[in-house]
């Protein structure tokens, strides 16, 4: 059976191959933080929880004191590329598609053919791993046509992960943090608190601080997921739906499509927001919340609308 | 009650707000909020170190990298350029607006890894929203270059976030149903899914309106 453990195999050995190419360039730092995530992905899971935190530490004062740089391995030029382009044609397009092709027709086709009893992938992890098989596709498909040096891949893969620097860990770090938030029971102070807030026997009142609780706690948190089970065991079901009689289902679903409103306006939520940004070159960090700050806002209002029209008036 | 560990999420807004590096911020509140709810330091780091390790899955997908980048050094960008360019009656506004559509209803098939940030953004989305721009704007300054780019990431998180809802047997939709159904309310996941329709139409009317107004204003400034 194929689990997660193969596919930490293969990141890690990709990182392991970008702290080796850091090192030959001379950048220390950068070596050092890919190295020790290929530790993490290649023996994490044989190593204690302890070592582990120690590791994660470590990661983060070398993040901290600066030590990863941007890198600019040898690569074509515009020109080059351009030539390329016009020899290769759409083509080009093909491999890039084989990606996500591959995890969604796979999955489909695990999920809804005898395909899945056979066993071959861990439970309910098909998708990522079929990504990670789509990825090894592209990747060779890709070398056999374009017979390009043998270390190009890992070099270009290179730039783009220095373009992206400790952004690419911080979605884990923040899973890494909501646990030790619900270990020391974060969530139950906030509900405590937001409870305290609301005025008693106003509906709409409480459903304005049930969406504004889900969008605050996701820009913190980074995370809709976070957000949501201290919410909803804090205000959504003891006050929304025991109190006031709401819609449970209404409240769950647009509850959650508030808090997505939160992830859009905030820089934890650094997959979305931060990354893109550094993938793209942009000169602003925060350039691609500001396109989005017009449309979460009033998305955010709607959601409070549709909540208390779908959860109360029309349900009542 | 002890409103101690509430410092930690404190420690994360001040932190973001004085610039400090956010992987900084975000152990330094792990810590504080574990120790000042009374717990062992050792006993934190192990928990944190616990949690990095569970989570590596969600670091898994930059082995995607090393595609990108070969076939950007084979003139991918170039490639999603001339394809725009050749099109006629093609402009920034009509091309994400219906990419946002393509992206919210794939999302709500089940197909939400169609897309994505280095998969699509960068390689195709952005240059071919900018190669419109130009098309029909004439030359762009940087500043303006930097903010098609931009609405072009923004339209693909919208896409995604308010179509991905729509498809039952999804992450999120899960978690809504797993939290309700322990306190005691069963949901189905199709009861829930329907809900994520009216959010989705507003978003798109929204982000739609938003796009075309963007690309208006563009025309405005270049004249």
């Amino acid at each position: 059976m194929i689990t997660y453990e193969w596919l930490y195999v293969l990141a890690g050995a990709a990182f392991a191959l970008w702290a080796a190419l850091s090192l030959k360039d001379g950048r220390w730092g950068n070596a050092a933080f890919w190295a020790l995530l290929a530790v993490s992905f290649l023996a994490g899971s044989h190593l204690s929880d302890l070592a582990n935190g120690v590791l994660v530490l470590a990661l983060v004062a070398i993040a901290g004191m600066g030590g990863l740089k941007r890198s600019d391995p040898p690569t074509t030029s515009p020109q080059e590329r351009e030539a390329h382009a016009v020899r290769l044609g759409n083509r080009l397009f093909l491999p890039a598609l084989v990606v996500p092709l591959t995890a969604v027709a796979g999955t489909l086709l695990y999920n809804y053919t005898p395909l899945g009893q056979t066993g071959l992938f861990e439970a309910r992890r098909e998708t990522l791993i079929l990504f990670g098989i789509g990825v090894l596709a592209a990747l060779v498909g890709a070398m056999v046509w374009l017979r390009p040096p043998l270390l190009d891949p890992a070099q270009e893969g290179r730039r783009l992960i220095d373009s992206i620097g400790w952004a690419a860990i911080l979605p884990q770090m923040l899973a890494a943090l909501g646990a030790v938030f619900a270990l020391a029971g974060v969530g139950d102070i906030i509900g405590g608190v937001a409870r305290g807030v609301i005025p008693e026997g106003n509906v709409f009142l409480t459903v304005v601080v049930f969406a504004a609780g889900m969008a605050g706690f996701t820009m913190i948190m980074g995370n809709a997921f976070a957000a949501f089970p201290v919410m909803v065991t804090a205000i959504g079901i003891p006050l929304l739906i025991e109190t006031y009689g709401g819609n449970p289902a209404v409240i769950g679903a647009v509850g959650m499509l508030a808090g997505f409103c939160g992830t859009l306006l905030t820089p934890m939520a650094a997959n979305f927001n931060i990354v893109p940004a550094a993938l793209l070159e942009l000169k602003d960090q925060n350039a691609v919340i500001r396109q989005q700050v017009g449309t979460a806002v009033p998305l955010w209002a709607v959601n409070v609308l549709i909540i208390y029209v779908g959860a109360f008036l029309l349900w009542k | 009650m002890n409103y101690w560990p509430l410092a930690g999420i404190a420690i994360v807004v001040l932190g973001f707000a004085l610039r400090f590096n956010p992987l900084l911020v975000v152990v330094s509140a792990a810590l504080a909020t574990g120790v000042l709810a009374g717990l062992d330091l050792l006993a934190v780091i192990e928990a944190l170190g616990k949690a990095f390790n569970d989570n590596r899955y969600i670091s898994v997908t930059w082995i995607i990298l090393p595609v990108i980048g070969l076939l950007e050094r084979y003139g991918l960008q170039q490639r999603a350029r001339s394809v725009i360019e050749g099109m006629r009656g093609a402009t920034m506004g009509k091309l994400l607006v219906a990419y946002l559509a393509f992206r919210q209803i794939a999302s709500a098939l089940g197909m939400k890894d169609i897309g994505g940030h280095p998969q699509a953004v960068r390689p195709l989305v952005a240059p071919m929203a900018e190669a419109a721009a130009v098309k029909t704007h004439g030359d762009l300054d940087d500043d303006a270059r930097d903010e098609v780019k931009a609405m072009a990431a923004a339209t693909d998180n919208i896409g995604l976030f308010f179509g991905e809802d729509i498809f039952f047997a999804i992450a999120s939709i899960l978690l809504i149903q797993g939290v309700f159904e322990a306190a005691g309310y069963p949901l189905t996941p199709l009861e829930l899914s329907v809900w994520a329709i009216p959010t989705a139409l507003f978003a798109f009317a929204i982000h739609g309106g938003r796009i075309l107004a963007f690309d208006w204003r563009l025309g405005r400034a270049g004249k």
